[in-house]
Order: structure tokens, then sequence, then C-alpha cells
């Protein structure tokens, strides 16, 4: 029995929506986990704060620890003002590592293990720093870019490869999320595949099957701590481009 | 981030000295510099607690994790810094039909800023919000 590894990847349309010029855009399963994703969000915040109760019960408790989380992140790594992008981090954080720990149920899938979807977060987090950056400080938004203490002579080298790293920011901010996501899940699929294979040959590959099962159950740990690393990961690094955005110069 | 964290504490300690006497100011550089000394001892004291050797066994699966999460996260802002550099390259040649410069020089450029951007992300060198430069500091 073979199992492919890359098949849960795969994006189905559930049902055709528009369609102009040739292209469709189609409801798929990957909206459809996106929509899940806000409502489970939704859910959770809306609903735990609904009965604001000055002992918190569980979910109480959960809403309010993710918002000290996200709030000391912020705070931390982008000063005080960045408390005004509060919300948007904390939407991004929150979204993300729904997606991810939703993405770890058995027959679901991962949103975040599509480049297109944390392509377009990254260039979200981007977008919004060059502009405010730019609405902000103005032409001192390009101070960024200079760094102090440099020799004249080498310093527009100095600015070429800034600039290069500036705008390597949202490739590396997306594939990073992107390819944890997707090593991990593809690692889980082999190794339950192998144990799939094992118990199929016969009463000696019972037994063998027993390895790869424990190595699946330990992997399935590891990537409940990777969905929330990799979560904290893509909202710190918000956070710290963002601070860029607000004080820009070195 | 711990050390960012302990950037900021530092700088505000340094901002309360300002504030003072000038004949103060002595005995109080002396004072933090031996506080510091402390606080850094202490720092490696917990680091070297906090790293047992690894066995193998499995045990520090948290250890392992973070270390996988490191290496992914530098390996990807090297790659992210090259793929960059090589796109602008290209991207420039095609436009001003200078092949093959562009991609040349923007590609060694965009090694650079991978470099660039690892040791930032290692925290080697300064420059990004991520080490000694934190937000106390640049709004004076």
């Amino acid at each position: 029995m073979q199992v492919d590894p890359i098949h849960q990847f795969q994006i189905k349309d559930l049902m055709p929506m528009v369609s102009m010029n040739g292209h469709h855009i189609d409801f798929t399963n990957s909206a459809l986990f996106m929509f899940i994703i806000v409502g489970a969000v939704s859910t959770l915040l809306i609903g735990s704060t609904s009965r604001r109760a000055v002992v918190p019960g569980r979910l109480q408790s959960i809403a309010e620890i993710s918002y000290e989380f996200v709030a000391d992140t912020v705070q931390s790594s982008a000063g005080k003002e960045g408390m005004r992008f509060f919300p948007f981090v904390f939407t991004l954080f929150m979204f993300v590592l729904f997606a991810n720990l939703i993405g770890l149920i058995p027959y679901s899938f991962t949103v975040t293990s599509q480049l297109i979807v944390t392509a377009s977060l990254a260039l979200l987090v981007f977008a919004i720093v060059v502009g405010y950056g730019f609405w902000r400080n103005g032409l001192h938004f390009l101070n960024l870019f200079v760094p102090k203490g440099v020799p004249k002579l080498i310093l527009p080298a100095i600015v070429v490869i800034e600039i290069l790293s500036f705008l390597s920011r949202p490739v590396s901010h997306s594939v990073r999320l992107f390819a944890n996501m997707l090593a991990g899940h593809i690692t889980l699929q082999v190794f339950a595949g192998f144990v799939i294979m094992l118990a199929g040959a016969g009463i000696l590959g019972i037994f063998g099957a027993a390895l790869p099962f424990i190595m699946v159950v330990l992997l399935t740990a590891l990537e409940l701590l990777v969905a929330f690393l990799q979560a904290y990961v893509f909202a710190i690094l918000t956070c710290i481009y963002l601070n860029d955005a607000i004080h820009p110069g070195h | 981030m711990p050390r960012s964290l302990q950037a900021a504490s530092v700088e505000s300690m340094s901002d309360a000295r300002e504030n003072g006497e000038h004949d103060k100011q002595r005995t109080n550089e002396a004072a933090l510099s031996a506080r510091l000394q402390r606080l850094n001892e202490g720092l490696g004291h917990a680091r070297s607690h906090a790293r047992p050797p690894s066995d193998g066994s499995g045990a520090d699966r948290a250890t392992t994790a973070s270390g996988y999460a490191k290496g992914f996260r530098l390996s990807s802002e090297l790659v992210a810094g090259v793929v960059v550099g090589a796109g602008i390259g290209w991207s420039l040649d095609r436009w001003l039909g200078i092949s093959p410069w562009g991609l040349i020089v923007f590609l060694l450029l965009g090694f650079a800023a991978g470099v660039l951007n690892v040791m930032r992300s290692a925290g080697l060198i300064a420059g990004t919000a991520l080490d000694n430069t934190g937000p106390d500091r640049r709004n004076k």
C-alpha cells in the first residue's frame, strides 16, 4: 500500500463561485479552512469575553493569556508606540496559530503549508512597514538603509546590500513559516506511511510497525511545539519590522 | 527576547544616570559596571545550567526543537538574500539588456545581504531592533 505524502497539500475545488475571462475563482478546501480558522478564533475570543468575570474561567483565561502574551511581545520589541499595531499583530498571531494547530488534526488541511498564504501575509506586513514608515517619517525612513560609521568609500555598496537585505525580509518571513509546516507535515505523513506499509507485511511487520508509530506520536508532539513556535516567530518578526517603520534612524 | 530586554533596561539605567549630578556619576558608574558584571555572571551561570549535555535520548526535546528552529531560521535568511539578489539581477538583465552583468553583480550583493541577514538574525552584529538598539535609544 502506497502513501503519497504530498497528497495532503492538494487544493480541491469545493464549489465554483465566479468565472471571469477564463479565470475561475473557486471556493477551495483552503478557503474553507480559512473560514473555519476565522470562525474558531472569533468564537473563542467573543465567546470567552462575553461573560467578563473577575475571576476568569478557563476560556477567559485562554483569551487573557493570549492577549497578554502578544501585548508583551509587541511592547518588548516595538515599544509603546508599537501598541497601535497590536490589533494587527494579534490577528496575525491568532490566525497563524490556529491555522497551524487546526492543520495538525488528521484529515484537515494546513492553510499555512501553502506558500501563497504565508507570502500574502508577509507581503501585507511588508507593505504596512513601508507605507507607515514613509507616512510617519517621510524620507527619513530611508535612513534605515544608511548605517552610521561606515567609510564613505564603501557606503554605496553597503546601502545596496542593506536594501537587498530589506527586500529579502518578506521572502524569509513567508518561507520560514511555509517550509516549517510543509516539512513537518511531510515527515509525519512519511512515518505514518511506514506504519501502514509495515503493518500490511504480516505478523513480524506489525511488531516492526510499532517503531514508526512511536515516532509519529513523538513527531506530533514536536509539531505541536513547532506550530506554536512558528506563530510566535511570525508575530515577533512582524513586531521587529514594524519597529523599523516606527524608529528608522540608526 | 531577553537580549533586547536586558539592553533596554541597561539603557534606561544609563538614562537615569544622566539626569543625576556629576559627582554622583562616578560612584554610580562603578555600581553600574559591578552590577552589569554580576548580571553577566548570573546569565552565564544560568545558561550553563539551562543546557545540560544532550545524551541523544530525546529527553531534551525542547532544546533539539529550538536548535532545529534556529537552523531553519538562519538558512532561510541566507537563501532569501541570495534569491532576492538573483531575482533583481535577472530582471535588470531582462529590462536593460545588460545580461549577464546584472545577475553577476546582484547575485554577489544578494549573497552579501544574505550573510548580513544571518549575522543579524544570530545576533552577531548590531544594527536591527533585535540587538542592542532598543526602542528607548532611538527616541532620543
